[in-house]
């Protein structure tokens, strides 16, 4: 018996917004009938709101109450709004669903994202797509797992809105793997190149856009935890992977001062940046 | 607290009464290992000898002695495949079902990997066995047939008297394992008559409680132990006895023996009874076996462009226990190989639930699933996306009826 929160229980029992809307302005379409479960959405939008949604879906208890409630957080929400919703937003809103069921909240997304796709290719321009940073990904349109019918889109998706470092987390959210097995090596390739890229995009960064980087995690992550023992910390010049700080305050006479660069401060920048940067004090 | 209707006998079954009694001294005072050399094991030791007849009745088996105490089913066929196969090394061809248990399609995977040749025989679409494919695919190499009795999804029987004469005739020294677990408690096993070398069955599917199983093994039929260490069972399978369960097997082996006439009529009305009450009820639901001969207690419906779980969490809100062939429930995101096996169409093969009956199941909870299923599927069914094919579907119905 899967471990189901109330809230999906709540919403398979009673589903809300079931049916068709005749006159829709949207229609999006995740899953099949071979998979073992489909999600249809129909939205009507106006100036820019969903001012109604409904479903219909084939599938199991987590997927009708992760479609039930994703017509609840969208009513009413702008469109740019609801384009920001992702399935962990839909898991998160049941009060979580089970790591093999997580792929039912995935398929809402697929549902709305389609909807909205659909309905842009009708007239409705995209304000954000102007910077959007991951446009390049969107023609990975490549089938990677033929059984479930996956594409790398999907993957590479799944992984970056959840976090997902393995093969089986991966077949958790999106079912590729979970047949007969054999594109499993091809996932754990995505993967590997996933995590490649994240780690190289700092190379690709441009000298400004390293040390705001730098100045940022200092910041918002080091700061407040010297000030927190009235210390403090500040930035005094980047010259590509050597970082020079100040300390200040207490911190500066302080005999740990050292030790707090060392263990503490030198250790969350390597974390976020890579192990290869070095951390300077400056008196 | 709402009434539970338990109609999940497949997968495991309530222990009966008699049983637990006839196990109670043995988890008690009478605790002596059976081995032992002195007065107080006696009652131990006999109770296991008693136990042994039982259960070579139950099978109607030559000698006693052709019976080895298990854990369960899984290591019964475990036993008896690797046994078998260890001790004649020469023949490397095996012929199973694709239907079998996981527990034996998982062994033979790993034995083809260790470079065994297995040959899966397929099924028609109302899941019975095609014997001419198993017929071609016997030859000198074949070491083993292995092939289930009963099928645990569908209640399909295989003929294994027919089976035996077909694998013997094309090779003597093939030999054939049996998994009886599904049929043992519900239709009579003869393996004498049957010709059957090796066969295995698990207690709690038949009222006993679950960790205890067997295996018969004939005399003729030589395995290495899977379990070596003491002297038990007659050196094939080591590990003190497990009196008290032992002692439980046998009880439900007798009352089994004793109750399947009890199947064979009241079991089976009760099984058909609500099977014609949901088929002619429920336009979208198809009867997923045909005309095929099914042990008395199963009944595979498919129940058409709805899925599974939702049908058996909704059954469970009402404390109706049954189980579903969907991808959903096993976890395992493949909706069940035996269905698949039997190209069950995919309108209907996610929707599909089993039912099993027991000697326990009443009329009264038969009524009840059948007043209360036909709104549960209604309701599933209003929020599928597929209405214009059920409105085709029910169109059809109708149709038909009509004429
Ligand atoms: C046909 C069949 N074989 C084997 C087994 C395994 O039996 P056990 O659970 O006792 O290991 C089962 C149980 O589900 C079964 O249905
Ligand atoms: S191709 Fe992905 S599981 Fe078969």
């Amino acid at each position: 018996m899967w471990d189901y929160s109330e809230k999906v229980m709540d919403h398979y029992r009673n589903p809300r917004n079931v049916g068709e809307i005749k006159d829709a302005d949207a229609v999006g379409i995740a899953g099949s009938l071979t998979c073992g479960d489909q999600l249809k959405i129909y939205l009507k939008i106006k100036d820019n709101i969903v001012t109604d949604a409904k479903f219909q879906t084939f599938g199991c208890g987590s997927a009708v109450a992760s479609s039930s409630i994703l017509t609840e957080m969208i009513i009413g929400k702008t469109l740019d709004e609801v384009k920001k919703i992702t399935n962990k937003d839909i898991a998160d809103e049941l009060g979580g669903l089970p790591p093999e069921k997580m792929h039912c909240s995935v398929m809402g997304y697929e549902a709305l994202e389609d909807a909205l796709k659909k309905y842009k290719e009708e007239g409705y321009i995209d304000l954000d797509e102007l910077n959007n940073d991951n446009s390049s990904d969107i023609q990975k349109e490549k089938i990677i797992c033929t059984c479930f019918q996956i594409s790398e889109n999907m993957i590479w998706d799944a992984i970056k809105q959840n976090n997902l470092k393995t093969v089986e987390e991966i077949t958790n959210y999106t079912k590729a793997g979970g047949a007969c097995g054999k594109c499993k090596e091809v996932i754990q390739d995505i993967i590997n190149t996933y995590y490649n890229k994240e780690k190289s995009q700092n190379n690709i960064l441009t000298p400004t856009q390293w040390i705001l980087k730098v100045n940022n995690i200092i910041e918002t992550q080091i700061s407040p935890e010297l000030q927190k023992d009235g210390g403090d910390i500040e930035l005094v010049d980047v010259k590509d992977k050597a970082i020079y700080v100040k300390l200040k305050g207490r911190c500066s006479g302080c005999k740990n001062s050292t030790m707090t660069l060392k263990n503490f401060a030198e250790k969350i920048l390597k974390d976020t940046l890579g192990s290869d940067i070095t951390l300077v004090e400056v008196k | 607290m709402t009434k539970l209707i338990y109609l999940d006998n497949n997968a495991t079954t309530k222990i009966d009464d008699k049983v637990l009694e006839a196990m109670m001294p043995y988890l008690k005072e009478e605790y002596a290992n059976p081995s032992s050399m002195y007065d107080f094991s006696k009652k131990s030791s006999n109770a296991i000898k008693e136990a042994r007849v039982k259960v070579r009745d139950l099978l109607n088996a030559k000698d006693e002695k052709e019976i080895i105490f298990t854990s369960c089913g899984s290591e019964s066929a475990n036993t008896a495949i690797k046994g078998a196969l260890a001790y004649n090394k020469n023949q490397k061809h095996i012929i199973t079902t694709k239907v079998e248990h996981p527990c034996v399609l998982n062994l033979y995977k790993q034995l083809e990997k260790q470079g065994y040749r297995v040959d899966y025989i397929g099924v028609n679409s109302n899941g019975v066995l095609d014997l001419e494919e198993l017929n071609e695919a016997v030859d000198e190499d074949t070491a083993l047939v292995s092939i289930m009795w009963a099928n645990n999804e569908t209640g399909v029987i295989n003929p294994i008297e027919k089976i035996s004469e077909i694998v013997k005739s094309k090779n003597k020294n093939t030999k054939l394992f049996v998994d009886a677990v599904q049929a043992a408690g519900k239709i009579p096993i003869d393996v004498q008559a049957c010709g059957v070398d090796m066969l295995g069955i698990s207690g709690h599917k038949f009222h006993a409680p679950k960790g205890i199983g067997a295996l018969y093994v004939n005399s003729q039929t030589m395995i290495t132990p899977l379990i070596v260490g003491g002297h038990q069972e007659r050196g094939k399978r080591a590990g003190t006895e497990n009196t008290p369960y032992i002692a439980g097997l046998g009880k439900a082996a007798e009352l089994a023996s004793e109750g399947l006439k009890y199947e064979e009529t009241e079991v089976k009305r009760l099984r058909d009874k609500l099977e014609t009450g949901i088929l002619s009820r429920i336009y979208n639901a198809r009867l997923n076996t045909g005309i095929a001969e099914r042990v008395p207690n199963t009944s595979n419906i498919g129940f058409e462009y709805i899925e599974g779980e939702l049908i058996l969490l909704h059954l469970s809100d009402i404390g109706i226990c049954a189980s579903s062939g969907s991808a959903c429930t096993s976890g395992s995101l493949e909706p069940s190989h035996v269905l698949r096996a039997m190209n069950v169409p995919f309108t209907a093969i996610h929707g599909s639930i089993r039912w099993s009956l027991s000697r326990f199941t009443t009329e009264d909870e038969i009524d009840y699933v059948i007043e209360k299923l036909p709104g549960i599927i209604e309701k599933v069914t209003s929020i599928s996306p597929y209405q214009k094919e059920l409105k085709a579907l029910k169109e059809l119905k109708t149709v038909n009826y009509a004429v």
